[in-house]
């Protein structure tokens, strides 16, 4: 696909099912994002949104941007929702009390949503094989409430509870790896993608679609506001996460792992940290202690795309 | 309809549920409610049944689960106790104010802690105002009455709110009772088909559960709180057809011996039968005495409860929970202020017992009226109240 991006553009679907107007940040990624989503997943469809940005900054009381049909319940339950929404509808149709259509059921939120709070409910929904899609919008920390850490936040990364302090300089944890966890339920796909690549973010979302039982996406959404970089910088940011490895681009089909965009050469981790506010109390010895972890979660990964498919 | 059978008012619920014929029934297993969803699931499980039996990784994914299931207008139940109820909690109001028609039996436990897996009333005391529907079953054949009451109410689109059916856990649920199962022609003609007034559906799409800034919200609040109430006509219509259909008459507020009593037993749920055989009692000693049964608890039955208490010098007010630190007992603190305005408003006398199963017998309950006649007016406010049988 990388190799026909030239024409790519011209196959993309000019309809919206997410209509502007909305409320986000100017330059938020994630809102990008999850227009691709829409675009990708056209018309038939049912979307089950977790509290959070993105359903916040669609969704004023009596105003929507939704072109489809959309629920929002609460906060933990984007995947159990979808699921009732996915199993209700297959019972209706196996009943004939609905016409047979082809739905694709969406469940999705931000990444406190989907690794922290909602995390049993996703397990729960992966595990009972629901025909549904899950995409987590991750901006790598609760930026609806203003910026606090999640187990998304990256090592290092100053956030409003995981401050830039004297004795603990930002998160002192590191990335929890959900799309890890989401493949370790032996579902059929999983993949991640960043919206500063948008035709391999739609490709990978019409796949997941197509697959029988849940698929997983998990797309790195960079948010200038929490990030502290300037909001026409998202784009280029979400390219140096990418570049850098920090953030690979791979998919997982039916357990086989395959890179999806791969470069000769990383660049180092220093040109995507200095490129952000979030990042600017780093020493070199956590620059480096991160460039580290980078090169050896990538070998790592390598290391599981070079193993045959296991399932 | 059918002849009574022997069958355990578990098995009777899920046949009930079955009868139906619900779409889907997402439930996590919580003691005293596992029978209900363990026949429900053998259900499915041998053909018997076409519906989606979706076995959550929690009781908040179950709420959450039939939140998704009703939005896309599948028949749709739930059931739980206690702890589980707590843990839905937040769905549980959600689904009220998304006016999604959701029938959930709650086979009522003692909330923890200490943990206690026997029955009281501290669950659904925890969620009174969480906006369902709320009525109390007091024996199996009214539980299996109910669920078909349950689903018709809740899924009319007069009302489109979720109801909550309580039977007390054990005391109920762990019985074999003689119950009459209704035949399917019966059920047809009481319960139509679910044509909920907005589905998710790409066919016409609709959004669900936008969120309300303050310039909206309070309007929210009142639409939902005037469906609740405005419920009422439906509720009493499904009940006097239900009558139609199976000769049983049911209310919102019931009596027994009522008319010329200067005392009156209030009760809800499972003792009410057993201060009725009280009641017997008292009256062939001679004692003016009656009873008043609440059914309905959510809409509030204001009316009707006035009425049935005109005239009455005493209310003793049995209650199985406790608002710590508050009024004693949540319905004895309704019942006083549903009389405040009144002329001559009797004294309530407000006893707290059947804490997790402990036995309240009919000896317990004329113990309760002995003592109830020596409490003067002064001495009944309130937050006076007496539990019963507690040892100090």
């Amino acid at each position: 696909m990388e190799k026909l991006n030239v024409f790519a553009s011209r196959l993309i679907s000019k309809k919206e099912y997410f209509a502007p107007g909305h409320r986000a940040c100017q330059g938020c990624a994630e809102v990008l994002a999850l227009r691709y989503v829409a675009k990708a997943l056209g018309s038939n469809v049912v979307v089950a949104s977790a509290t959070g940005c993105m359903e916040i900054i669609s969704s004023p009381l009596p105003f929507t941007n939704w072109r489809v049909p959309w629920i929002h319940v609460a906060f933990e339950n984007a995947a159990a929702v979808a699921s009732g929404a996915e199993a209700g509808t297959r019972v209706l149709v196996r009943k004939g009390k609905l016409p047979e259509k082809k739905t694709v059921f969406l469940g999705m939120a931000g990444d406190g949503g989907t690794s922290d709070i909602g995390l049993q409910a996703l397990s729960g929904a992966l595990e009972r094989r629901h025909n549904f899609l899950y995409v987590c919008y991750d901006n790598e920390a609760y930026m609806n409430t203003g910026i606090q850490r999640s187990s998304a936040t990256p090592f290092g990364a100053a956030t409003t509870t995981s401050p830039a302090g004297r004795a603990q300089p930002g998160q002192v944890t590191w990335k929890k790896n959900m799309p890890e966890i989401a493949a370790s339920h032996n579902i059929p796909y999983v993949a991640t993608a960043c919206s500063s690549y948008p035709f391999d973010l739609m490709e990978k979302v019409k796949k997941a679609a197509a697959m029988e039982g849940p698929a997983y996406v998990h797309i790195l959404s960079v948010c200038p506001t929490g990030w502290r970089i300037p909001p026409d910088q998202a784009i280029a940011v979400g390219r140096l996460a990418v570049e850098t490895g920090m953030f690979p681009l791979y998919e997982v089909v039916n357990g086989k792992y395959r890179m999806t965009l791969e470069f000769p050469e990383h660049r180092p981790v220093s040109e995507y940290l200095k490129a952000q506010g979030r990042f600017r109390h780093l020493t070199p010895d956590m620059v480096e202690k991160i460039q580290a972890r980078v090169d050896s979660d990538y070998k790592r990964l390598k290391a599981k795309e070079a193993l045959e498919e296991l399932h | 309809m059918a002849d009574r059978v022997g069958v355990e008012v578990s098995i009777a619920a899920a046949e009930a549920v079955k009868m139906a014929g619900v779409d889907v029934v997402a439930a996590y297993p919580i003691t005293p409610q596992t029978h209900i969803v363990e026949h429900l699931s053998e259900l499915v499980h041998d053909g018997e049944l076409d519906a989606e039996f979706i076995p959550v990784e929690s009781e908040h994914s179950a709420m959450s689960v039939c939140c998704g299931s009703s939005a896309v207008g599948a028949r749709t139940f739930t059931c739980t106790s206690s702890q589980g109820l707590a843990l839905m909690n937040e769905i549980v109001f959600i689904a009220a104010s998304m006016r999604l028609p959701i029938v959930m039996i709650l086979a009522n436990r003692s909330m923890s802690g200490p943990l206690s897996i026997w029955n009281d009333h501290t669950d659904v005391m925890s969620v009174r105002d969480c906006g369902w529907i709320q009525v109390f079953a007091e024996n199996g054949q009214e539980v299996f009455d109910h669920v078909m009451f349950a689903f018709r109410v809740a899924e009319s689109r007069k009302v489109s709110l979720p109801v909550m059916l309580n039977l007390d856990g054990f005391v109920l649920t762990h019985v074999i009772e003689p119950i009459e199962y209704w035949d399917a022609a019966s059920v047809k003609k009481y319960l139509p088909d679910f044509d909920p007034i907005n589905r998710l559906h790409p066919d016409d799409p609709v959004t669900m559960g936008a969120f309300g800034m303050p310039g909206i919200f309070t309007e929210t609040k009142k639409a939902q709180n005037e469906a609740l109430i405005s419920a009422m006509p439906e509720i009493l219509k499904a009940w006097d057809e239900l009558a139609g259909i199976t000769g049983r008459q049911y209310g919102p507020v019931e009596t027994f011996h009522s008319d010329d009593a200067e005392t009156l037993f209030c009760t809800m749920g499972s003792s009410s039968e057993t201060v009725s055989l009280a009641v017997e009692e008292l009256r062939a000693e001679g004692a003016s005495v009656g009873q008043v049964r609440l059914r309905l608890w959510r809409p509030f039955p204001f009316d009707r409860f006035r009425e049935a208490v005109r005239g009455a010098k005493r209310i003793i007010v049995i209650d199985r929970a406790l608002s710590y630190g508050g009024p004693g007992g949540p319905v004895a603190a309704e019942l006083r202020a549903a009389l405040y305005h009144e002329d001559t408003a009797p004294v309530i006398t407000n006893f707290l017992c059947g804490f997790a199963s402990r036995d309240v017998t009919v000896e317990d309950y004329k113990a309760m009226y002995a003592k109830a006649l020596k409490i003067p007016k002064e001495q009944a406010r309130q937050e006076d109240y007496i539990m019963y049988g507690v040892r100090e």
